[in-house]
Formats: structure tokens, C-alpha cells, sequence
């Protein structure tokens, strides 16, 4: 163990500040809160594409990749230094989430070789953005229930059915695509998984708006798309080891908070110090001080819980079962933690002080919280995988597993 | 003792119920969310007709003279269908304030058309975090009021506001400001829930007509009474929100089964239940010491203004993770409850501020406090 960087780290973190000191500018607190469930309007796009690409060109994309795709071939003690680093500097949204932590270790895993080529160097350089078009109107936590179906037509596969609350597929010009190719057998052994273009025919995407009023998700309808078989990703009728892949680097990436923005408890010490509670600054209330040490302990357990998870990535590389702790804790507290500023704010909870003001950074927070604790998999799905995989906990009892799909209710 | 509503109160229950349910709909709050302001004028004008916005108003004044727990009913309901019309300031503040401190004069100046929907009323409490009638910066003299209110409940619709403010020699105090008059400035502002818009006052001079009475002490009485008939429309709308719940989680299926047969839910649900019944068991008490005037308010308004608090957060958040990813979506109705949860919340302040008044109101055990000494 060792909280301290070692001679090599510390000279890491410095061609990494180095860098960014050379090419971005620091976070002055001015800025909005963002994150992966912002709308990202195109210029926003245009800018996270832009800082992708200079990030690629400088070799800092893809740290922990193998170098043979183009990556840099490090560890991830490395990713975590340039993670606690670019974090201090004002940098377009991160619309790469979905592409770099989902869908890259996905090719990876189980892509051709001819795949792995073409692929991965146009989503290293943010060229190729990618959406994760696996949940369905009748099938969210029981992703293995999924109707779009996968029929066999020569060369090609035509595909017909719909996805939802797919994130990013209004700029995204790749998929990644779940279907039913054999409704004949039980349910998780019927499923293919595909690369796709989103602006084949036969794809339309339509936004969703959120609670928040942003729209970062859609619903994807699939009308006769033709996919050439040589678009499959892994074997036929073997998608849902894939989706596994997907769906384990996805709580992992979600844990290690790549991908979430969201406020730190620090933030809550100038709130409460410009706000008065019972005649004097609130900060110096002995419950808001007790509530603002809770907030930063809990969130410096789930900052220390993802290094060490990172830690143990560097050793096994293979994500593990603990991702779902950090992607448990995440939602509940930054649900929580905005609360308290809402409230801290007093009668003017939830409204900002400005007229007219869009910007209302901690109510804007409060209502992408709740998105936090159902998305990548549900609290109450993280739950059961930890009692389950990491406590040895019998399993739920799923009547449904060994029927055939077609046959299911 | 009788822990329940009358007869003649469920009687009055049935009847409100049934026109809000004809005129309300969780379709009509969400256009009024999309335009982002205003309020269901329609069924202001229905409820006008009814009698039912002038139920504490004395006979006199057009009202039908009601007491508290009549209000209380009304309250719950409200929140219950989510009604998007400027009720609460006016009928658990404006209106008490006025019946208690308001001259004749005052009294027949306003009542009448506040019976009749002819004219909306607010109060002006807060400028900062929550309200405290100590911690006011407005100030009016010579019958003239400046200083800054924010955020006000239907600011922006009312035509008359009680504002709370400082005479010249730092006493606070209760004012009647016609909002439509000179030296007002009226600022609407982003807040929680869109279909109660909320505004920021600017008081420049305006005229202000003071009432008398209305000291510290009578303030905190006040807020009190609000606070129990608050928790009664936080009770409506916690109710509703376990209701939706437990209808969609008999619905969704997931892995071959209803969602609502994971014992996740289930106890979710089960915890729901037990908040929202806890905080009514408190609001009924806080109910029926507001209309006795009873010692023992203090206590009672904080315990329920506490519980339903929790009750109704827990309520709107959890409505919206059981319903998962079509609960985070716009169009659908959890994040409705959610969002005048809030409201409810920013109407009397924080947590931290009844945590204190209610530690203030509690006494300690004689026996305990004969131990320690
Ligand atoms: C902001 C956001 C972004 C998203 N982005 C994407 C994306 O890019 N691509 C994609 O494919 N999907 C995406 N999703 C979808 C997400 O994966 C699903 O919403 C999630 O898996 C839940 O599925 P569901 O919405 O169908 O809810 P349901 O599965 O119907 O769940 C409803 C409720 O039942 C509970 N529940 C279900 N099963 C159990 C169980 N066994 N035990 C206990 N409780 C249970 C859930 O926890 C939830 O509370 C996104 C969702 C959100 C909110």
C-alpha cells in the first residue's frame, strides 16, 4: 500500500500537468455541472471531439490500452493520476463514456481482429462516438428479456424492434446492438450481439427529456436494418457473454466515476458559509457541519473504494464484481448531498437566487441523481449482485430461466 | 379522544375530492410544467363557485367560517391531486393572518374577494435561508415599505401580499401590500416545481398597511398553524406518490414476475407506507391543537411539519426509482410529486430550522431532570 506517488508516478503526474497545463485552462468554479446525462449540444460535441482527439495525439486517451490499438500501454495507477488531474481543469463534457468504457474493452474482448483494427483507433480519437443500444421498453434490469429480433438473411441480419433510454444516440455514429436471434431456446442462449452505423436506413432515434429537462437519452426504433454478418460482435447465439462484458466494464466505469460529474461535499463549505440559519452562518451549525463531515467521509470511501478496485483491475485485468459497490454508493449520495444544499439554501430550496437564472448548478445535480441510481443497472440490481457474487447469497429464484422465449409468458 | 375525522369531515372530504378529481389531471400539471409558469384557472373559478377558497373566512366576509381541521381536509386533497393553483400561501397564511390581526376595515378590504377567487393573496416571508420572524431586513416607515422577499409563492399571480417586515424601531411585523401598486417589482424565478411558479419581491417604497397585533410571538403561531396544514397537502401528495407506486410495481414484470413481488420493492413500499402514516398521525395532532388553540401547538406543528417532510421526500424519490427508467423521464408523473414536495418544503424552511423549534418546544421529563441536578 502506498497513498503516495512512487518516483515514476510522481514524474507521470508531471508530463500529465505538464500537458494540461499546455492545453487546457483550470476549473474557476464557474463552470456548469457536467456530465454523461447532460443534453450535449452540438457545439458541446464538436468540443468533447475536439479535446478527445488532442488528447489522443498527445497519448493521453488511452492509457491503460494496449499499445498495438494505439493506446499507451500503462497501468492504472496511471489513469487514475491523469483522472485526479484533468479533473482540476475545465474540459469539454466526457460524451465518451459509453465508447471508451463499454464499448472499447468490449471489441477487445471479443471483436476480430479485422474489427479490433478498424474500430478502435477512430473511437481513440473521439472520430467514432458509440451508444449502447441494449435496453428495451419491456426489458431494462432483465436485459435478457429483449424482443428486437435478429433474423438470418444470406449474408446479412435483419433487425427489427425497438431500444430505449439509449444515451447518447443522438451523436453517436456507432452502436453496439443486443437482439434475439433464436427466440427457440431459453432466453439468455437466443441473443447476438451487432456493431451498427446509426445512419443506416432503417434506424431512427427520437430524444427523450429527462426530469432534470435535459435530453441525453432516446428511444431507437429498428425498422428492417440490414446488418452484413460481418458486423456480429462474438458468436451467434453467444451475445449475452458479450452484453456480460458490456454490462461488468459499465458498473466498473460508472464506479471509478469517469463518467460522473456531480459535486463535491468541499462545495458545500462556501454554500453554507454564504447562507444565514438561525441568525448566524449556517456553516457554523453544528448540524450542517456534522451532515457536511458525513457527505466528504462517505465520498472519500467511495474515491479510496475505486482505487483500490483500480488496484486490483491492474493485477487480475479483469473488472470484478466490486464495481458494483462504487456504482451503488454514487446515486444515494449525490442524491443526498444535493438535498442538503437545497435545503441549506433554506425557503429558497431548489430555486436559484438569480431571476431567470438556468444555471441552478445543486437543483440541476438533484435531478440527474436519480438517474445515477437506475441507470448502468439499478441500486436495487447492484444489491443482489453483490449478496449474490460477493457474499455467496443464494440466488433470486427465477422461474423464467430455462423456458424457452418463445414459450414465456 | 377520537384519533379520526367526523363524519360531517369525511362528508366534506368526499365532496372536494370529487371535484378535484373532475377537474384536475396529472396531464393538465404536465402542460402547465412545459409552459413553465401559471396555474389551472379553470379550476380556480370551479373551486370559487364550490365555496371552497374561503372555508376558514368568517360568514361575514363571504366565507363559510370552517375551522382548521376543514382546512386540513381541503389540504390533503390538494396535494393528493397536485392541484396547480395558488392555494396554500393564501389559505394556511394570508387568511389566518388576516382573520386574527385584521381590523374590520382590513378584513372587509379583502375577504370577500379572496371567497370568491376574485383576488389572490401570498405572503412574503423569507429573504434568505427559510423564515424566522427575528431574521428580517425589510423595513417600513411611515407607512412605507423597501427591502427584498424571496422566494414568494405566487408572486407573480397574486394581486396582494402580507409581507413580513420591521417597523422603524427593528419590531418585526405583518403588512398588506397591494403588489399591483407603485414601488413593487415582481421577478419570477427557476424553481422546483414550475406549476406553483415562485418570484423574488423588490419593495421600493411601497405602500404598506400594517397589521396590527401581529408581534413575534403571534408570528410564530402563525407559522405553527401553516406548518401543520402544510403537511397535510405534503400527506396528499406522499399518499399519491406510494399510490402510483404500488400500481406500476403490480404492473412491470421483470424476470417473469411482477416488480412488486421483489422484497426490494415491497419493503420500499412497506417504508413508505409507515413514514407517510407516522407524520399523519402527527399532523392529526397538529390538526386538532391548531383549531383548540391548544399549549401543546408548538410541539405538534414541528413533529408533523418534521415527519411529512421525510415522508414526502422518501415518497417522491423512491416513487421514481421504482419506476425506473421511464420514472426519470419528463412526461412521466413521479418527478410531479417530487417537485411540490419541494415546493411544500421551501413554503415554512428546512429541516434545521424545525429540528430547532421543536427541541425548544420539547420539556424535559421532571423526574430525568431532578436526576441530573
Ligand atoms: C439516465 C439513464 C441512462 C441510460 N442509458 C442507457 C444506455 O445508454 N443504453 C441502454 O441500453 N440502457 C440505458 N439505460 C437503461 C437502464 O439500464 C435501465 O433503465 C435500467 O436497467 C432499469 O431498467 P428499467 O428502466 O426497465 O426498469 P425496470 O427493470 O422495470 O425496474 C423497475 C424497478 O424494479 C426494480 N427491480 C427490477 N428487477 C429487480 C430485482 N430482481 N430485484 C429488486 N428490484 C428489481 C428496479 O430496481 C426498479 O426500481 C439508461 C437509464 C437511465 C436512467
Amino acid at each position: 500500500m502506498d497513498f503516495s506517488d512512487t518516483p515514476e508516478e510522481a514524474a507521470f503526474r508531471k508530463d500529465a500537468c505538464a500537458w494540461l497545463e499546455a492545453n487546457a485552462t483550470l476549473r474557476d468554479g464557474s463552470e456548469k455541472v457536467q456530465d454523461a446525462f447532460m443534453a450535449n449540444t452540438p457545439e458541446e460535441v464538436t468540443a468533447a471531439q475536439a479535446w478527445q482527439k488532442r488528447k489522443a495525439e498527445g497519448g493521453w486517451a488511452g492509457i491503460t490500452w494496449p499499445k498495438e490499438y494505439g493506446g499507451r500501454g500503462g497501468n492504472e495507477m496511471q489513469q487514475i493520476i491523469w483522472n485526479q488531474e484533468e479533473g482540476r481543469y475545465k474540459v469539454p463534457p466526457n460524451i465518451f463514456v459509453v465508447s471508451s468504457g463499454l464499448v472499447a474493452p468490449t471489441l477487445i474482448a471479443h471483436g476480430t481482429d479485422k474489427q479490433k483494427t478498424e474500430i478502435l483507433p477512430s473511437l481513440l480519437s473521439g472520430e467514432g462516438v458509440w451508444c449502447q443500444l441494449f435496453s428495451e421498453p419491456a426489458a431494462g434490469s432483465d436485459l435478457a428479456g429483449i424482443r428486437t429480433r435478429a433474423r438470418r438473411d444470406g449474408d446479412d441480419w435483419v433487425i427489427t424492434g425497438q431500444k430505449i433510454w439509449t444515451s447518447g444516440a443522438h451523436y453517436s455514429g456507432y452502436g453496439i446492438l443486443l437482439a434475439r436471434s433464436n427466440p427457440d431456446v431459453a432466453k439468455h442462449k437466443g441473443l447476438t450481439m451487432f456493431v451498427v452505423k446509426m445512419d443506416s436506413p432503417g434506424i431512427e432515434a427520437r430524444r427523450i427529456k429527462q426530469i432534470s429537462g435535459h435530453s441525453s437519452f432516446n428511444e431507437v426504433f429498428l425498422d428492417e436494418l440490414r446488418i452484413p454478418d460481418s458486423d456480429r460482435l462474438g458468436p451467434v447465439d453467444g451475445g449475452w457473454r458479450v452484453a456480460m462484458t458490456t454490462l461488468t466494464n459499465e458498473r466498473y466505469t460508472l464506479a471509478i466515476g469517469r463518467s460522473v460529474g456531480g459535486m463535491r461535499a468541499e462545495e458545500l463549505i462556501p454554500l453554507a458559509s454564504g447562507v444565514t440559519l438561525n441568525g448566524r452562518p449556517a456553516i457554523e451549525n453544528d448540524q450542517v457541519r456534522a451532515k457536511i463531515a458525513e457527505f466528504a467521509s462517505r465520498q472519500r470511501g467511495m474515491e479510496f473504494t475505486s482505487y483500490r478496485i483500480m488496484t486490483a483491475l491492474s493485477r487480475d485485468k479483469e473488472p470484478m464484481v466490486e464495481g458494483s459497490i462504487g456504482k451503488l454508493m454514487l446515486g444515494k449520495l449525490r442524491q443526498e448531498m444535493a438535498s442538503f444544499a437545497l435545503e441549506l439554501t433554506g425557503s429558497t430550496a431548489g430555486i436559484s437566487d438569480q431571476p431567470k437564472d438556468e444555471t441552478g448548478l445543486w437543483r440541476v445535480d438533484y435531478l440527474t441523481a436519480p438517474g445515477n441510481r437506475i441507470s448502468g443497472g439499478s441500486d436495487e440490481i447492484q444489491r443482489n449482485i453483490i449478496a449474490e457474487r460477493l457474499l455467496g447469497m443464494p440466488p433470486e429464484i427465477r422461474t423464467d430461466k430455462d423456458t424457452p422465449f418463445s414459450q414465456l409468458k | 379522544m377520537n384519533f379520526d375525522f367526523s363524519d360531517d369531515q369525511e362528508e366534506i372530504r368526499q365532496a372536494v375530492a370529487k371535484l378535484l378529481d373532475g377537474h384536475t389531471s396529472f396531464a393538465k400539471s404536465h402542460e402547465l410544467l412545459d409552459a413553465g409558469a401559471g396555474f389551472d384557472r379553470d379550476l380556480w373559478a370551479k373551486l370559487a363557485e364550490g365555496g371552497w377558497l374561503g372555508v376558514t373566512i368568517p360568514e361575514v366576509h363571504g366565507g363559510s367560517g370552517m375551522g382548521a381541521v376543514e382546512l386540513a381536509i381541503l389540504a390533503q386533497e390538494m396535494g393528493r391531486t397536485l392541484a396547480p393553483i395558488p392555494f396554500g400561501a393564501a389559505q394556511y397564511l394570508a387568511i389566518p393572518a388576516l382573520v386574527e390581526f385584521g381590523s374590520d376595515a382590513q378584513q372587509a378590504a379583502l375577504l370577500p374577494e379572496m371567497a370568491t377567487g376574485q383576488k389572490i393573496a401570498t405572503v412574503a416571508l423569507a429573504e434568505t435561508c427559510g423564515f424566522a420572524p427575528g431574521a428580517v431586513a425589510a423595513k417600513v416607515v411611515d407607512g412605507r415599505i423597501s427591502g427584498v422577499k424571496s422566494p414568494v409563492s405566487d408572486g407573480a399571480v397574486a394581486d396582494v401580499a402580507i409581507v413580513a417586515a420591521l417597523d422603524k424601531n427593528d419590531a418585526p411585523g405583518f403588512y398588506i401590500v397591494d403588489l399591483k401598486g407603485e414601488g413593487v417589482q415582481v421577478e419570477p424565478l427557476v424553481g422546483m416545481d414550475p406549476t406553483r411558479p415562485q418570484s423574488r419581491l423588490v419593495f421600493a417604497g411601497a405602500e404598506a398597511d400594517q397589521l396590527a397585533g401581529a408581534n413575534a410571538a403571534a408570528i410564530d403561531r402563525l407559522m405553527d398553524g401553516a406548518a401543520v396544514l402544510v403537511a397535510f397537502e405534503q400527506l396528499g401528495v406522499a399518499g399519491q406518490a406510494l399510490d402510483i407506486s404500488t400500481k406500476y410495481a403490480l404492473e412491470r414484470t421483470a424476470f417473469g414476475r411482477p416488480i412488486g413481488s421483489f422484497q426490494a420493492l415491497k419493503h420500499r413500499m412497506a417504508d413508505m407506507f409507515a413514514k407517510i402514516e407516522l407524520a399523519r398521525s402527527n399532523a392529526f395532532f397538529g390538526a386538532w391543537a391548531l383549531a383548540e388553540n391548544d399549549e401543546r401547538l408548538p410541539e405538534a406543528a414541528a413533529c408533523a411539519r418534521l415527519t411529512a417532510l421525510e415522508a414526502c421526500q422518501f415518497a417522491g424519490e423512491e416513487a421514481i426509482q421504482i419506476h425506473g427508467g421511464i420514472g426519470y423521464t419528463w412526461i412521466a408523473d413521479p418527478h410531479l410529486f417530487l417537485r411540490r414536495g419541494w415546493h411544500l418544503k421551501a413554503m415554512l424552511g428546512p429541516t434545521t430550522i424545525w429540528s430547532e423549534r421543536l427541541v425548544s418546544a420539547l420539556k424535559a421529563p421532571e423526574t430525568t431532570s431532578a436526576k441530573a441536578v
